[in-house]
């Protein structure tokens, strides 16, 4: 940025954490991130658990209602087996939720930004919805694979295309949200140099600047907005994979 | 519950006084954003992703295969319309609506 250029993607940059005993490990600000999240999502749901009241106050409204929230998600998505993956996706939309809000603070690192955290989080979706899928069925699970209704002489076309469908989601889910993230990021961070440069630029730049400054606070509502509704697509997404699962055809 | 001051229930006051205090509209967070999902702008990302995902794992497969067999360019080229069609399949299927069990694709 210094250079007149902007610089939009040098903050995606891995740096290693905690100094010499992360660089030892090779611990990341990355990995910090997480163990903010978890801690966070863990102090959510202790602290904000601790009075047990009858009339809750905030902290234990917050954890009640995201508790429920994800519950009737996982019943209404799932069905009634349901109940047995929420522990599932409770952890999985929790540690994704505060990922992305978190990275909206400042000197915070979004980890949900790259496309390996993400892909890892899938890759362990798309296995456990296949070994569910395995474990419920048995073999017969792979008729999933067979769509009803068309004649034998198509299979072998349409087969391969259902598998390829299949392990699309692989793509698609992690895709979504780690473009979505960086998307939001990238932007914020050329909207915050056009605010830099046009400062500097004189006494002409600065109505412009208080333009960009705006829309950067537009912005960070936005991505307040993008960081719960991809959590949340995320997490739906996973339990109407798990529902196909549970429930062949 | 007792009905009690001029036959409103404690429901009704619980109600009206969280209104009062603007209390209401805040507790479901998470629920607009349900709402406003199908914004045409996401919807067209919707869509592209799940186009490009599913020619994505084709051509992957597809070099894959052929990397390991050394037939180079043979199944490169019968996977990418597979990938292809395997997108239209994804698109298909987020906009098609499920007949059985009433259940809506997201």
């Amino acid at each position: 940025m210094a250079s007149g250029n902007i610089d939009a993607l040098s903050q995606f940059e891995l740096h290693t954490a905690l100094g010499e005993a992360g660089a030892a490990v090779h611990f990341s600000q990355s990995n910090l991130m997480m163990v903010v999240a978890a801690v966070l999502t863990l102090a959510l749901l202790v602290i904000g658990m601790r009075p047990r009241a009858m009339v809750p106050g905030r902290l234990q409204a917050a954890a009640e209602m995201i508790y429920e929230f994800v519950y009737s998600m996982c019943v209404d998505t799932i069905g009634p087996e349901g109940r047995r993956f929420f522990p599932f996706i409770f952890t999985l939309f929790l540690f994704i939720l505060l990922g992305n809000l978190i990275g909206v603070f400042p000197y915070f690192f979004t980890f949900t930004s790259h496309i390996a955290v993400t892909l890892a989080l899938t890759i362990v979706v798309v296995l456990m919805v296949t070994l569910v899928g395995l474990a419920i069925h048995g073999l017969h699970w792979f008729s999933y694979f067979v769509p009803q209704g068309v004649p034998k002489a198509l299979l072998p076309l349409l087969v391969p295309i259902e598998v390829l469908s299949y392990l699309s989601r692989l793509i698609s889910l992690s895709v979504r949200l780690f473009a979505n993230m960086m998307a939001g990021h990238v932007m914020l961070e050329v909207f915050g140099a056009f605010v830099v440069m046009l400062g500097a630029a004189g006494w002409y730049g600065w109505l412009p600047a208080i333009f960009a400054f705006g829309v950067n606070v537009i912005l960070i509502g936005f991505e307040i907005l993008v960081a719960v509704l991809q959590a949340y697509v995320f997490a739906i997404l996973s339990c109407i994979y798990l529902h196909d699962a549970v429930h062949l055809h | 519950m007792t009905e009690e001051h001029g036959g409103t229930s404690f429901e009704d006051r619980l109600r009206a006084a969280r209104e009062r205090r603007g209390l209401d509209p805040k507790p479901p967070p998470p629920g607009p954003s349900e709402e406003s999902e199908p914004s045409l702008l996401g919807l067209g990302f919707r869509v592209a992703v799940e186009l490009l995902s599913a020619m994505l794992v084709a051509c992957a497969i597809g070099w894959g295969i052929d990397r390991l067999a050394g037939t180079r360019p043979l199944f490169l080229i019968l996977f990418v319309p597979l990938g292809g069609a395997a997108g239209i399949l994804n698109v298909w299927r987020v906009f098609a609506p499920r007949q059985e069990a009433g259940k809506e694709r997201k």
